[in-house]
């Protein structure tokens, strides 16, 4: 069994957002990580393999420091790993990311049985590649998966819907994308991470794809970025019972919008 | 000269800091308050290769750098450490020993063990009469046939209660000083041996620190550790190596007073400001962390010149000394800036401070640090 799982590489969750002066969020100084939901889509390969065999490749598309990330899901367990690396995909949006990875798991990486990735990263949370990807690769696709078994070249999945759950049944190849509590993230364990130094991992350019600078122009332009404002201080009212009642309904009314 | 994690060392920060948030954190509080081995924890963490973090994976250790080592110490130790000195000991001084002086059949079979994580080791060397002057031992050893008898009392030995191995420093000949020690893997499920008194102390509570007693306890003649009459040196250099451990253990202890503070004076609002725009605070946060970094290049110095094979004792007794002393003032003073909040239980700036009260004494205190750096220096 071929599984692929497509990750990013992402700001620490806990790393504090700064916009420089060229309005564009800086990266300077940030712990980079491996995407959280792309942590349970790496486990589920991982643990999938472990059960039925194969093999298992993480690809992305990033800059050399996307390697990190990389190395770290060879070192939770899996196999080989490809990086997309290219001048031309540095302000990369979805729709180019999904391109270049569509053109890698349809030419060089094809022959996959599944593939898995998180349902949103965790910097833009814009959710749109698995999406994308699965629309380019003419795949059955299921997002903010719970719940995942792959039998007899069918997939069975749990996915979590307005107000509940449902389950579907897709014929493999498909893509899912993991959501919390798929599963629980291993911790890759030192000989692990000593093994990952050593296991394959390949850098493509859009050349090696055969893709050139138009065919991943991006859609979207970011403009600029701020930060949200920061929060006012509440206020306090003071007074006779009867009147901080009367005021406070109309502060809720007027000011709040809420009753 | 390079500041910067290679990419073992850096995937090493990542997990253990996870790991830490995750499994460690959650634990600790109860852990210290109930007096709690954190047996699961320390299972967790056999399962990953962190009780053997740089023993060769010959002997199942996970052949990783000692300032990996470090690495992971201090991010265990950032959120537990009793969790952290659980480690350290079984790393440095049990694992590093049968590493360094041990026979092939020994590494095989200890160092493995150990290294695995199925045994936990501890060092059995400090005496009620014998601390800082470590080298009058009354514990004594003597080769009867084919077995070593061990007689004495051994105290104050981390690991103590649940350790399965012990390195044992004992005497084998008494007139002869420290010329006349000896080392020795004793397995302690031994009808001569039990654990006596477990100590009831102010901090790293839920590690055990327990009098191991030894009474005509017979050990087969190969677990002799080395060679007759050079049980000194294995103390000795066993000790250096803990030190980088017990350094590293202090770092975490320091952040965790230091991030913890900062995070509260930012927070706190006292004359209609956060208490962090006052200068009084600032300057104490920035000399702290001044310490902290400056405390932590000289542990990973110890342990770069130990992965290199060059002498390190020097740097491993500075790297000890300041990181104790950086722990031990960031929790003082961490507890200053939250102040009357800082002294309750609501907050672990209290455990920080009681934690890093032994960083300063035990594995050689601050003295014997003091002491070592001047011989090293005026030789």
């Amino acid at each position: 069994m071929k599984i692929v799982t497509c990750i990013k590489q992402t700001f620490d969750t806990e790393a504090k957002i700064v916009v420089g002066g060229d309005g564009q969020i800086s990266d300077e100084g940030v712990n980079m990580i491996l995407n959280p939901y792309d942590e349970y889509a790496v486990e589920e390969a991982i643990k999938t393999k472990e059960k039925d065999g194969g093999e298992v490749v993480v690809v992305t598309v990033g800059g050399d420091k996307a390697q990190e990330a990389l190395r770290y899901s060879l070192a939770m367990g899996a196999d080989r790993a490809v990086l997309i690396n290219d001048p031309a995909l540095e302000k990369a949006d979805s729709h180019a990311v999904s391109v270049a990875l569509a053109k890698l798991l349809s030419d060089k990486e094809a022959g996959y049985d599944v593939i898995f990735a998180g349902k949103e990263a965790v910097d833009d949370g814009a959710a749109q590649v698995p999406s994308r990807l699965a629309a380019k690769l003419d795949l059955a696709l299921a997002n903010v998966v719970v719940a995942v078994e792959l039998a007899d070249g069918k997939a069975t999945v749990t996915r979590e819907i307005d107000g509940g759950t449902e389950e579907l049944e897709m014929a493999l190849p498909a893509l899912i994308s993991a959501q919390k509590g798929l599963n629980e993230v291993r911790y890759p364990s030192l000989p692990g991470i000593m093994k990952a130094k050593r296991k394959p991992l390949d850098v493509v350019s859009l050349a090696d794809l055969g893709l050139s600078a138009e065919d991943v122009a991006s859609k979207v332009e970011m403009v600029s970025a701020e930060l949200p404002p920061a929060r006012k201080a509440g206020q306090k009212l003071t007074g006779e019972v009867d009147e901080v009642v009367a005021k406070l309904v109309e502060l809720l009314k007027n000011e709040a919008k809420v009753i | 000269m390079e500041f910067v994690y290679t990419e073992e060392e850096r995937m090493m920060l990542q997990m253990a800091r996870s790991f830490a948030e995750k499994e460690v954190k959650p634990l600790a509080k109860d852990t210290d308050k109930e007096h709690k081995y954190p047996a699961e924890t320390v299972k967790k963490m056999a399962e990953l290769g962190l009780m053997g973090v740089s023993v060769p994976v010959d002997y199942e250790g996970s052949g990783m750098s000692n300032i990996c080592y470090s690495i992971a110490i201090e991010e265990i130790s950032r959120h537990c450490a009793a969790t952290g000195v659980i480690m350290s000991v079984n790393n440095s001084l049990a694992c590093d020993p049968v590493k360094i002086f041990g026979t092939e059949a020994q590494k095989q079979k200890y160092l493995a063990d150990m290294a695995s994580g199925r045994k936990l080791g501890c060092l059995g060397l400090t005496e009620p009469n014998a601390g800082s002057d470590a080298a009058n031992l009354s514990t004594t050893a003597v080769l009867d046939g084919d077995d070593w008898v061990i007689n004495g009392r051994k105290i104050f030995i981390t690991n103590g209660n649940e350790a399965d191995y012990c390195i044992l420093i004992a005497a084998t000949d008494k007139s002869k000083g420290h010329r006349g020690l000896s080392a020795f893997i004793v397995e302690l499920d031994n009808p001569g041996f039990s654990v006596g008194t477990l100590e009831d102390k102010l901090g790293i509570r839920g590690s055990s620190t327990a009098e191991l007693v030894f009474e005509d306890c017979r050990i087969p003649k190969d677990n002799l550790l080395g060679e007759v009459g050079k049980g000194f040196k294995v103390a000795l250099t066993t000790l250096d190596g803990g030190r980088i451990g017990i350094a590293s253990q202090a770092l975490g202890i320091a952040r965790a007073a230091i991030e913890d503070a900062t995070a509260y004076a930012k927070e706190r609002v006292q004359f209609g400001k956060p208490i962090a725009k006052l200068q009084a605070i600032q300057w104490m946060l920035a000399d702290l962390s001044t310490q902290y970094e400056a405390a932590r290049l000289l542990t990973h110095r110890a342990a770069y010149l130990k992965d290199q094979g060059q002498s390190f004792g020097k740097e491993a007794a500075m790297a000890k000394l300041m990181a104790a002393e950086t722990a031990m003032k960031a929790a003082t003073q961490g507890i200053q800036i939250l102040g009357g909040y800082g002294y309750t239980t609501d907050y672990p700036l209290e455990r920080y401070f009681r934690d890093a009260k032994i960083t300063e004494i035990y594995e050689g205190t601050s003295e014997v640090m003091r002491l070592v750096i001047a011989t090293n220096i005026l030789q």
